[in-house]
């Protein structure tokens, strides 16, 4: 290798630590967002969740990740081998690819795309052919019936999806994920605040995008045993299992750039000082920090069994040692991009929340629901939606209206629409009274 | 040979291979994959150029839009038959003519035109944000076929919708 292949090779080595870094750290994450789901599910349902693999079953994840790793990996006799080999590894290299335009901070991002929330897009809609190849490699009836419910979906929602963050484009001017987050910062306010509706038909359309229940139809357990991954077992089906959970990573951090502020702090328009060398509100990270850890001692307390003890204060240590961290970054400029991940975790971590919560609380959608719901409201909501927006826009800066009467304009006449719209769909449709009225005519 | 060479002869190879595989396939689920290969390995020869929105948009639209739904068709049609069918076999010869003709041509094209094809010299310094220019020429300078085309694809669009439910 000469001197001027390595000049060239440069400017990708910082990329390439990121990309590891994320490739080593997302399975981790994913495990314990599972676990996550289960305690906030066991919550819910007063229930304890797990509890017997280390303190509060905080190691359940690296245990369900060794048993998975060790089971016995089946392919059916008369599966297509290469297609059933490979559909799992698209689906889980599409999911993480899509990090590399995701800005955790002002400085931790893989790449800046002029291009960025297209690529996004793209790549994570490269991940059905995952599910939709899986499903048909199989060769069952079971999977091949949810890849193509799957492929339904995610076309449907796609569309209502892509409208909706084209009004977040429009306030932003730009695709670059990292000028999105900057243009809020300018405004001064979160674009969630300025375009509500398309933040509830981009969450919607995500929830359905990642076949996360009520939209769950592709794995129905009740119609369809698993789905597409009926005939996945082992290995294999913990990285379905993963890009699953990298999914909807990834539409948390798309809902948080363009809607949440990305990594800005709450009320990031505010510099207070009060004499200190940086500003006030900057030291939350750190204090949360200090409150997790106070509340892990507290827990370590009560362990009986020594072993627990002694791991519930190595997270008494990891939390201290991350609120010292977070410390630091107020201080040192180089470590200001922790401080935005910090934010910006935190802000995927409340979206994921909602999609716990509403896994827990909704029942599951009937499969002509699911496409009513897509092209009969959301899709014409987010079309009369992104029309409000645009004229918002204009009548704010061309004609100087004050922001705040654009946004209660648009968003306003939106609400009008949307309740004529559901009132509208509420009515039976000429076929459907043409087939109760046989129905009952046959009685 | 520099790194630029070895990306671009990378993809070039990959997507000439592939789209050889898929010619060859007998199944129609493989060929598919095949040609998606062969799609995303051309969208890695835009995004070598910088044209980085043709590059989303050629993975968006072809490979994240329509193969999913050839794909989708190809599933819910049944193909056994003719993959057990040896197919194209008698007009073999027929097919092995026509493309020694064609390549003949192109050929000719190539050796009757060298030299006439002159592109300028591209320029070192990083291109401007392409989404925006080609935004611009699309809805500024080429608005009325743009809004044409658009139309006429609206009434395609439509027309299938029509013929394919007599009820809506």
């Amino acid at each position: 290798m000469n001197s001027r292949m390595l000049e060239e090779i440069q400017p990708f080595i910082l990329p390439v630590i990121y990309a590891v870094v994320i490739v080593a750290v997302l399975p981790l994450l994913a495990g314990y967002i599972v676990l996550l789901e289960r305690k906030v599910m066991a919550h819910m349902q007063a229930r304890m969740g797990p509890m017997r693999v280390g303190p509060h079953g905080l190691l359940q994840p690296i245990a369900d990740a060794v048993k998975l790793l060790l089971k016995e990996d089946i392919i059916p006799d008369k599966a297509d081998k290469l297609l059933f080999w490979l559909a799992p590894l698209g689906s889980v290299t599409m999911a993480l690819l899509a990090y590399a335009a995701l800005p955790l901070g002002p400085t931790f991002q893989i790449a800046d795309l002029d291009v960025g929330l297209l690529f996004i897009l793209a790549v994570s809609s490269l991940g059905i052919y995952g599910i939709v190849l899986g499903g048909w490699a199989s060769n069952s009836h079971y999977s091949l019936l949810g890849a193509l419910r799957s492929a339904a979906q995610l076309v449907s929602y796609e569309t209502a999806a892509g409208l909706a963050l084209v009004s977040g484009l429009l306030l932003g001017g730009s695709l670059s994920m990292k000028a999105l987050v900057e243009a809020q910062d300018q405004i001064g306010v979160w674009f969630i605040f300025l375009v509500p509706i398309s933040f509830f038909i981009y969450m919607v359309a995500s929830i359905a995008e990642t076949n996360r229940a009520p939209f769950d139809l592709p794995e129905a357990e009740s119609e369809l045993v698993a789905g597409y991954m009926t005939e996945y077992s082992g290995f294999r089906w913990s990285l379905y299992f993963l890009a699953e959970y990298a999914n909807m990573i990834v539409v948390s951090g798309i809902a948080t750039t363009l809607f949440l502020g990305g990594w800005l702090r709450p009320l990031a328009s505010v510099h207070q000082h009060l004499g200190l060398p940086f500003e006030a509100l900057d030291i939350l990270p750190a204090l949360i920090f200090l409150g997790l850890a106070a509340w892990c001692a507290k827990l370590a307390m009560r362990q009986a069994v020594p072993v627990q003890k002694m791991v519930m204060f190595l997270f008494v240590g990891l939390f201290v040692v991350l609120a010292g961290a977070m410390a630091w970054s107020l201080t040192s400029p180089l470590m200001a991009g922790i401080h935005g991940a910090f934010w910006f975790i935190v802000k995927v971590l409340v979206y994921l929340y909602g999609f716990l919560w509403f896994r827990f609380t909704f029942p599951r959608y009937r499969f002509d629901q699911l496409m009513k719901l897509g092209w009969q409201f959301l899709i014409p909501l987010a079309l009369v939606n992104l029309l409000m927006v645009a004229i918002g826009l204009l009548l704010h800066q061309h004609f100087g209206w004050w922001l705040l009467w654009t946004v209660i304009l648009s968003n306003g006449l939106t609400l009008l629409f949307a309740a004529w719209l559901g009132s509208e769909n509420a009515k039976p449709s000429s076929t459907e009274a043409e087939a109760l009225a046989a129905a009952s005519g046959g009685k | 040979m520099t790194f630029d060479t070895i990306i671009f002869y990378f993809f070039a190879a990959l997507a000439v291979v592939s789209a050889i595989i898929m010619v060859t396939r007998r199944s129609a689920v493989h060929s598919a994959v095949f040609l998606i290969t062969t799609l995303l390995a051309t969208a890695g020869i835009f995004l070598q150029l910088e044209a980085e929105f043709l590059f989303v948009v050629q993975i968006i639209l072809y490979v994240g839009g329509i193969m999913v739904l050839f794909l989708f068709v190809i599933m819910l049609v049944n193909l056994d038959v003719a993959v057990r069918q040896i197919q194209f076999s008698r007009q073999s010869w027929v097919g092995a003519i026509l493309a020694i003709a064609l390549g003949a041509q192109i050929l000719m094209a190539f050796r009757l035109g060298s030299g006439a094809f002159n592109l300028p010299a591209a320029s070192t310094r990083a291109m401007q944000p392409n989404a925006e220019q080609i935004g611009a020429a699309l809805f500024q300078r080429y608005m009325l076929p743009f809004e044409i085309a658009s139309i006429l694809l609206l009434v395609a669009m439509i027309g299938a919708v029509v013929m394919a439910k007599r009820k809506i």
